[in-house]
């Protein structure tokens, strides 16, 4: 059978990383995959050196726009790690709150993100309608929507008002009888089952031979967490669990997320409730000279920052390592023997950020267009449907 | 003012693009027509490919790889065509000036008809900043 | 295996190569050895101490240009940061990349980024600069200058 050659990307506006996949396929088989990153290359790492301590928080926030608390969060753990020191307990409190916040609203951006995918646009919009509220909540807290600025070395740089708290503690009572809904219609769903298990599975040596992190290494039975094995802000302090499932298929990774959104909820609660008086900034003087390192869970696993002072105001060596760069190339283990329709799913589960749908087009190897991104997402929707009616749930 | 950008003014259809953005700006447009804000209402709508639109949002500081792909992208969108530049960075790069990486701002790659500045802005601020536009072209 | 076992281990196993081991606090531990033996010391720790690789970072430092591999040992909650230090004017080591596939990516970073020749690396393409970046110029070293003509680094106002 002759081989054509898919060519997705570069662009899809909903990443943090603009990439180009190429992929081969056999009549509907992808045999390979190939992968170009670089368009989002800005130099943060060099940019980073040039500016103090203080100010390198507000670059690493502009990582990424999704995880725009997990960089700061690694790297005032990384200048902190250079002492080592410890900030103080109420600070500790409000970084673990202002996390699980993003991790919740980042796990309904995904959700929201792959049900449109898959032809369920409702899903879409629930997720986003839920996650607006997460963003009214952060804007209670910190003043922005994104961006939170909380951060701080030795610290955060803003407290939470007494007065905020019942309100807050109010909106996330509200959506949790919705979320529960979704998780149901979600995990209960035959379609979907039919859709997404046994689809692009990530096994657990393979998991372990690409180091993936976070969700994408949990849903393949790897119980990998820094929150547990390195604990950090009151993780533990608090009650929660792991969510770890087996098979590493799309549908175990979307069960990961969903059932994490609802231990971050618990997080969030406990922490309002055992929010302790005091300072939330333990006010460094000075960074001595040395080397720290620090490491947090993101939304999508392990967020790695590497900081090297030399006694000055600025870092000589700046390293940042965000968790797509250890998941993205699950690809090659996940994507070939599969087909185009589930090509955009696969794609878009390890969250890395999502297939670029707008910018896809099939080419056979004339060159001649096939399918345009439109036509792969109906595609996707096509089997979808296709599936419903043969389950007589139209 | 012509026919055909008279048309396009009923009912825009943007086609969004991200040249080495952190991603915010990106979140926030697509908040624009989920459900709280939803513009479908206006008729405006998220078009699949570059050659449905009418309006190109471009947001981040144009690195050099993406730069490049700009430009391709901007000579395949039907003209007449409205650029929007969403966020600080189309505007004055923010931070990322002096990047190795960013050489270049947004308006000497493409023509820009409005900057939406913010870090990122709100998607209140988004759908002002296009609606205002609009209406400057409808005025001529 | 706890943490003094993990070190009296690679002590034992590999005394000839370490130059220099400093614990700097119970779970960072720095373990400066031979370049060259990065090629059995990397592998074993991935593999039989069943450590997860974080990443890799390239320095340029005033001695040489130094990279540190960092692993973490998630049941022992220790971060163990094998450092090497290489020869500024032909900076040359063995490719971890071709053995551990989470190795592979950051080695074509430091490739590019901070010219670093991986012996045997299997992919050893660009993976962040465009095409026509330039050959010999590499961002992060500190010699690093503004190359490109035609860049504007004004506001314009």
């Amino acid at each position: 059978m002759g081989r054509s050659v898919i060519p997705i990307g570069p662009y899809h506006p909903l990443q943090e990383e603009p990439e180009l996949f190429t992929l081969t396929v056999e009549g509907e088989r992808i045999v390979e995959v190939d992968v170009r990153i670089g368009y989002n290359h800005r130099g943060i790492e060099k940019l980073s050196e040039s500016k103090s301590f203080d100010n390198s928080t507000f670059v690493v926030e502009r990582i990424c726009g999704i995880c725009s608390t997990s960089h700061p969060f690694a790297y005032v753990r990384a200048v902190e790690d250079i002492f080592p020191m410890e900030v103080p307990d109420r600070a500790k409190y409000i970084r673990t709150i202002i996390a699980e916040g993003e991790r919740i609203h980042s796990h309904l951006l995904w959700l929201g993100l792959a049900g449109h995918f898959l032809g369920y646009n409702t899903v879409y919009m629930w997720a986003w309608k839920l996650r607006e509220e997460i963003l009214d909540v952060m804007e209670i807290l910190s003043g922005n929507r994104n961006n939170y600025a909380m951060f701080t070395p030795g610290g955060v740089r803003r407290d939470i008002r007494p007065q905020d708290i019942p309100v807050v503690l109010a909106k996330i009572d509200s959506i949790v009888p919705t979320l529960e809904m979704l998780r149901d219609a979600i995990l209960d769903d035959p379609v979907l089952h039919a859709r997404l298990k046994g689809v692009g599975v990530l096994t657990k040596e393979k998991a372990i031979e690409f180091s993936a992190l976070g969700p994408t290494s949990r849903a393949s039975g790897v119980a990998r967490d820094v929150r547990k094995d390195s604990p950090y802000g009151v993780y533990d302090r608090v009650d929660w669990k792991m969510i770890v499932t087996s098979n590493g298929d799309v549908f175990d990774k979307a069960v990961v997320r969903i059932l994490e959104m609802f231990e971050s909820i618990g997080i969030v609660r406990q922490c309002f409730e055992a929010l302790p008086e005091g300072p939330i900034n333990a006010g460094i003087e000075s960074i001595p000279p040395g080397e720290g390192i620090g490491h947090i869970e993101a939304p999508r696993g392990e967020t790695f920052h590497y900081v090297r002072s030399d006694g000055t105001n600025r870092a000589i060596r700046h390293k940042v390592r965000a968790p797509t760069f250890m998941n993205l190339p699950t690809y090659k283990a996940t994507i070939v023997g599969e087909t185009i329709s589930d090509a955009t799913i696969i794609l878009a589960s390890i969250d890395p950020c999502y297939c670029c749908t707008e910018r896809m087009a099939v080419r056979n190897h004339r060159g001649r267009l096939l399918y345009d991104g439109e036509a792969l997402v109906e595609l996707s929707r096509a089997k979808t449907e296709n599936l419903k009616r043969r389950m007589g749930r139209t | 003012m012509s026919l055909k950008l008279k048309a396009l003014l009923k009912s825009p259809w943007v086609f969004h693009l991200s040249t080495g953005s952190c991603n915010n700006c990106d979140i926030e447009t697509l908040d624009c027509l989920t459900p709280r804000f939803d513009v479908e209402r206006f008729g405006i709508l998220l078009a699949g490919s570059i050659k449905h639109a009418d309006v190109l949002l471009v947001s981040g500081s144009c690195n050099r790889m993406s730069a490049e792909k700009l430009k391709t992208l901007y000579e395949q969108v039907p003209k007449p065509c409205l650029v929007v530049g969403i966020g600080t960075c189309t505007g004055s790069r923010g931070i990322f000036i002096d990047s190795y990486n960013c050489p270049v701002p947004l308006d000497k790659i493409i023509p820009v008809d409005a900057y939406i500045p913010g870090c990122p802005p709100k998607p209140e601020a988004i759908i002002a900043g296009v609606v205002k536009l609009i209406e400057k072209v409808g005025k001529g | 295996m706890t943490r003094e076992q993990v070190l009296r281990d690679l002590g034992n196993r590999f005394g000839d190569d370490i130059l220099d081991i400093f614990v700097k606090s119970p779970k960072r531990v720095f373990i400066k050895i031979k370049p060259r033996a990065i090629a059995w010391v990397g592998p074993y720790i991935f593999r039989e101490l069943g450590a997860r690789f974080n990443i890799a970072t390239g320095t340029d430092t005033p001695d040489g240009i130094e990279i540190l591999y960092h692993f973490t040992l998630e049941d022992i909650n220790l971060m163990l940061n094998i450092r090497v230090l290489l020869n500024r004017d032909n900076p040359v080591i063995t490719s971890l990349g071709k053995e551990i596939e989470a190795v592979n990516w950051i080695e074509r970073e430091m490739k590019e980024l901070l010219g670093i020749t991986f012996e045997g690396h299997p992919d050893p393409r660009r993976l962040l600069l465009p095409d026509n970046w330039p050959d010999g110029v590499y961002p992060l070293r500190q010699d690093y200058s503004e190359w490109d003509e035609t860049a504007i680094r004004t506001r314009g106002v």
